[in-house]
């Protein structure tokens, strides 16, 4: 941890010089997986270190909202961890790796009741077990929550549990990239930006977890943080490591649409599980069309296609969404069910839900795919490195689950965390090969090359824009080879781009390296978008509209001579017995 | 004119902004931007339209822009606020936007707070009562009373205002802190009473109760109501009331009572049950001399 006071006067705009970091296990990213994975890495013994980009406490893991998905069982004893992996695999549309989905579906029980005797509090059933609530396509009521703020207090509950145990963190710390051992190529180092002073750092450590979430941020309207901009996925792609699964991005049905501000921010799934009903501007009822069986809670993939065709007919309100509404529910009946929902209408867009309609549109979500993991160890093709949460793929397939994603943080969190521990146990002193680092070095500084150029954020205005019109909810061939060529055309003008000088807080540096790991992410992103010629889950094609069993393949993304390649590999099959629990 | 400036004020907002680098005096500077004005726009808006369009070097920390993970705290027009909740058409004029003055600056709006993680880990952390079954078991009214001060999105606003940690930096661990142990006393299945560490280290007794920090909470945290007088009163409780005090004179004296403490029972219980039974004691001491003086005459009486 920094002390007060060691920071000196400000860092030389050029300075080239660096401090070194030692540690076992780097845990790369804040959010639940990273603290979760510091929490075992240290309980097995083994020396870690956090550092994360924002400050400690406020990773993306805040915003969950509704609720933890384990089989917990206490208000359906109907349920059991086989109910939850079919639901999973198959809502998953098959593309999940099967041993994951079951690690996942058995820990998730545990890691819930290790949460609450690390404190967290989870509201109650009458007979004071941990209460669970409905969500979209899980057949029981299986979501452990806190209110509507299960992802607070997830938060505060593993920061508290790492400052107990004197986990040393460094928040305000941007990583630019990782480093393989010369010899044999284990993950043994990375390069860091101290984002407050903007000195570099040089770790050296005999594991790597990676946990820095999604790259939600390529999208122009999106729920996701300032910091989901995908760096985990550039730098673990830039390592070597394989990513699968790239073209899944999820588009939660229902977002704020206005006003332009707030354009974005989500409206929660509970929203329609507490009887929300949308309609298109004409006041139809349009999900008797798409879905007559679940209505609005259908599947999230579905719900957001729906409102979608429904706003490209022209049916959409004049700001380009369709309206929800809850008000019949009553007002004391929202007020008590959907606090937080009902300020965040008030405040940001002075609308009473308890009386008018919400205006809404698909936003952004979530990023299924991501690093290729070993299910038992995510450890990714990379000796060394690990992946868990949104950053690692395998568990979600083509459509994650509401809830899914806070039990797959702590489950995977865990296992990569002790993984990891063990890795460290055994492996050599770690060595990073100085050129490597001195490269690096250039390219972190060369936005302060001497000149003007263009402004990162303008960029970054440009990057989400293409994808939002190119690579959105509904896809075909032409636009995607647009936006392919529009990131082309970026990547160039990226060269360009130039920060102001100065390397306190200096936000526009940060940016610009940031620009270029997502230019990278959208490249992924769109080419396997192109690769998969069929409609699946989250990813739909206007030209390919049905699901096709002979792409019932993972799409993984490399980098092969510098340049990125495509490879597809067949969804494992899992064994008899798990085979027979899955019920479509 | 006047119209004039009416008008521009439809189309623009114009936003003074304090900026400077570290605790550098000479570098500090006003400087005033004017962004076109959008519906529904917030400060943070204003705030991404002069990074991205007119001065790229203005720096902001911020990170959900859903009010929800606490970083870009400012001070909006003096009062400590959330820029990405902050509307700018519930503002007149132009805005002045600085960086919270209790926190040693970093660059324009961007403050340290790293100063909060070393309390943080001043505070007895959560910890099981020594009785819990294996099974926990409580009740939706239990889980009530902490919650409040869980829907902290540690924005540190609070520890901005409070003109306690101002002045006694080093001595009290102000409102978000208090509102930390609180929902730790608060939680139905913890073990430990933290009165002492308030008392001690915590410094609660610099607190004058001016309600200035539950006033600038952006999640409506009731701070000095629910959290800070409850915890004035476990300290009062713990080391003033005359009965408890009376109970540790004893306890110290007599023998029974030290093999009692001894037994396995957690804290706040010994606690509640010492209390409920010196009650007993000390009314019947009050009470006997009504009783044993009448009795007295009552056999002198007899004896008669």
């Amino acid at each position: 941890m920094w002390q007060p006071g060691e920071r000196g006067p400000e860092t030389e705009t050029l300075d080239r010089t660096y401090s070194a970091k030692p540690c076992d296990v780097l845990i790369v990213g804040a959010g639940g997986a990273g603290l979760r994975a510091a929490i075992e890495a240290y309980d097995k013994g083994a020396a870690a270190l956090v550092v994360c980009k924002s400050l400690l406490g406020k990773a993306h893991t805040v915003m969950a909202e509704g609720g933890i998905a384990a089989a917990l069982g206490d208000v359906d004893p109907q349920d059991s961890w086989e109910v939850h992996f079919s639901d999973t695999i198959v809502e998953g549309q098959r593309l999940s790796n099967w041993r994951m989905a079951e690690i996942f579906a058995k820990e998730a029980i545990e890691r819930v009741y290790e949460l609450e005797r690390y404190g967290a509090l989870f509201d109650r059933t009458k007979e004071g077990k941990i209460s669970q609530r409905p969500f979209g396509a899980h057949t029981y009521r299986r979501l452990c929550h806190i209110g509507d703020r299960t992802g607070l207090e997830l938060i505060r509950t593993l920061q508290d549990q790492v400052i107990k145990r004197g986990i040393p963190f460094m928040d305000e710390v941007a990583l630019t990239r990782i480093f393989r051992h010369p010899g044999h190529g284990r993950a043994s180092g990375a390069l860091g930006i101290d984002i407050r002073t903007g000195k570099l750092v040089l770790f050296r450590a005999k594991a790597i977890v990676l946990a820095t979430g999604g790259c939600g941020r390529v999208y122009q309207v999106t729920s996701n943080s300032y910091e989901s901009t995908g760096d985990g996925i550039a730098m673990a792609y830039r390592a070597g490591a394989e990513l699968m699964d790239m073209e899944m991005i999820q588009f939660h049905p229902t977002g704020m649409i206005y006003p332009p501000g707030v354009r974005g921010i989500l409206v929660t799934e509970a929203v329609r599980g507490e009887g929300g009903i949308l309609t298109n501007a004409q006041g139809e009822r349009f999900m008797t069309k798409y879905d007559p069986k679940r209505m609005e809670l259908s599947a999230r993939d579905v719900v957001a296609r729906s409102i979608y065709s429904e706003i490209v007919a022209g049916r959409g309100t004049k700001n380009g969404g369709v309206y929800l509404d809850v008000s019949h529910r009553g007002e004391e009946y929202i007020k008590n069910k959907l606090p937080s929902m009902y300020d965040q209408f008030m405040e940001f867009a002075g609308i009473d839900i308890t009386r008018e309609k919400m205006e809404v549109a698909p936003t952004v979500h979530y990023q299924m795919g991501g690093v290729r993991v070993d299910p038992e160890t995510c450890e990714s093709s990379v000796q060394g490195l690990f992946a868990a949460g949104e950053v690692a793929c395998g568990l979600h397939g083509g459509n994650r689950l509401g809830g899914n994603s806070l039990s797959d943080i702590m489950v995977f969190g865990r296992r990569a965390g002790a993984a990891a521990a063990a890795a460290a146990t055994t492996a050599p002193q770690p060595k990073v090969d100085e050129k490597e680092v001195e490269a690096e070095i250039d390219r972190v500084l060369s936005p302060f090359a001497p000149g003007s150029g263009e402004n990162p954020l303008q960029l970054k205005e440009q990057i989400a824009r293409n994808m939002w019109e190119h690579v959105g909810i509904v896809r075909e061939e032409e636009s995607l080879q647009a936006g392919l060529e529009e990131v082309g055309r970026m990547s160039e003008a990226a060269r360009e781009m130039r920060a102001r000088p100065g390397r306190t807080y200096n936000q526009s540096w940060l940016d610009a390296l940031q620009v270029w790991d997502m230019l990278l992410g959208c490249e992924a992103i769109i080419r396997s978008a192109l690769e998969r010629k069929e409609s699946r889950g989250a990813h739909t094609r206007s030209d390919y509209p049905a699901k096709d069993p002979k792409w019932l393949v993972n799409i993984v993304t490399v980098m092969k001579d510098g340049a990125m390649a495509h490879f597809l590999t067949p969804v494992p099959r899992p064994p008899p017995e798990l085979e027979a629990l899955i019920k479509e | 004119m006047a119209q004039q400036t009416a008008a521009a004020s439809a189309t623009k907002v114009r936003l003074k902004i304090l900026r400077g680098v570290g605790s550098d005096a000479a570098s500090e500077r006003y400087d005033t931007f004017e962004v076109p004005r959008e519906e529904g726009m917030v400060v943070l808006n204003a705030i991404h339209y002069i990074q991205t369009n007119i001065d790229p070097s203005l720096s902001a920390r911020w990170n959900c822009k859903a009010a929800k993970c606490g970083s870009c705290s400012a001070e909006i027009n003096g009062r400590p606020k959330l820029m990405c909740k902050t509307r700018v058409d519930s503002l007149e004029g132009e805005i002045t936007v600085e960086p919270m003055k209790a926190f040693p600056r970093i660059r324009d709006l961007v403050t340290d707070v790293e100063e909060n993680w070393r309390v943080a880990a001043m505070i007895p952390p959560f910890t099981p009562r020594a009785d819990a079954s294996k099974d926990w078991r409580f009740f939706q009214r239990d889980v009530e009373r902490s919650r409040e001060f869980r829907r902290c999105i540690e924005c540190f606003l609070c520890q901005d205002v409070c003109h306690v940690v101002r002045e006694h930096k080093a001595d009290y661990i102000g409102p978000r802190w208090v509102v930390k142990a609180a929902s730790l006393d608060m939680h139905p299945m913890d073990g430990l009473n933290r009165a002492d560490f308030m008392k001690d280290k915590g410094g609660l007794g610099y607190c004058n109760i001016t309600k200035c920090c539950q006033e600038v909470c952006p999640e409506h945290i009731v701070i000095t109501d629910d959290a800070i007088i409850p915890e004035k009163e476990r300290v009062v409780d713990r080391r003033y009331d005359p009965l408890l005090l009376l109970y540790r004179r004893m306890r110290r004296a007599n023998p029974l009572l030290w093999l009692y403490q001894r037994m396995p029972r957690s804290q706040k219980q010994v606690e509640a049950d010492t209390k409920s039974a010196l009650k007993v004691v000390f009314w019947g001491l009050l009470l006997a001399p009504f009783v044993i003086v009448p009795l007295y005459y009552l056999f002198l009486s007899l004896l008669g």
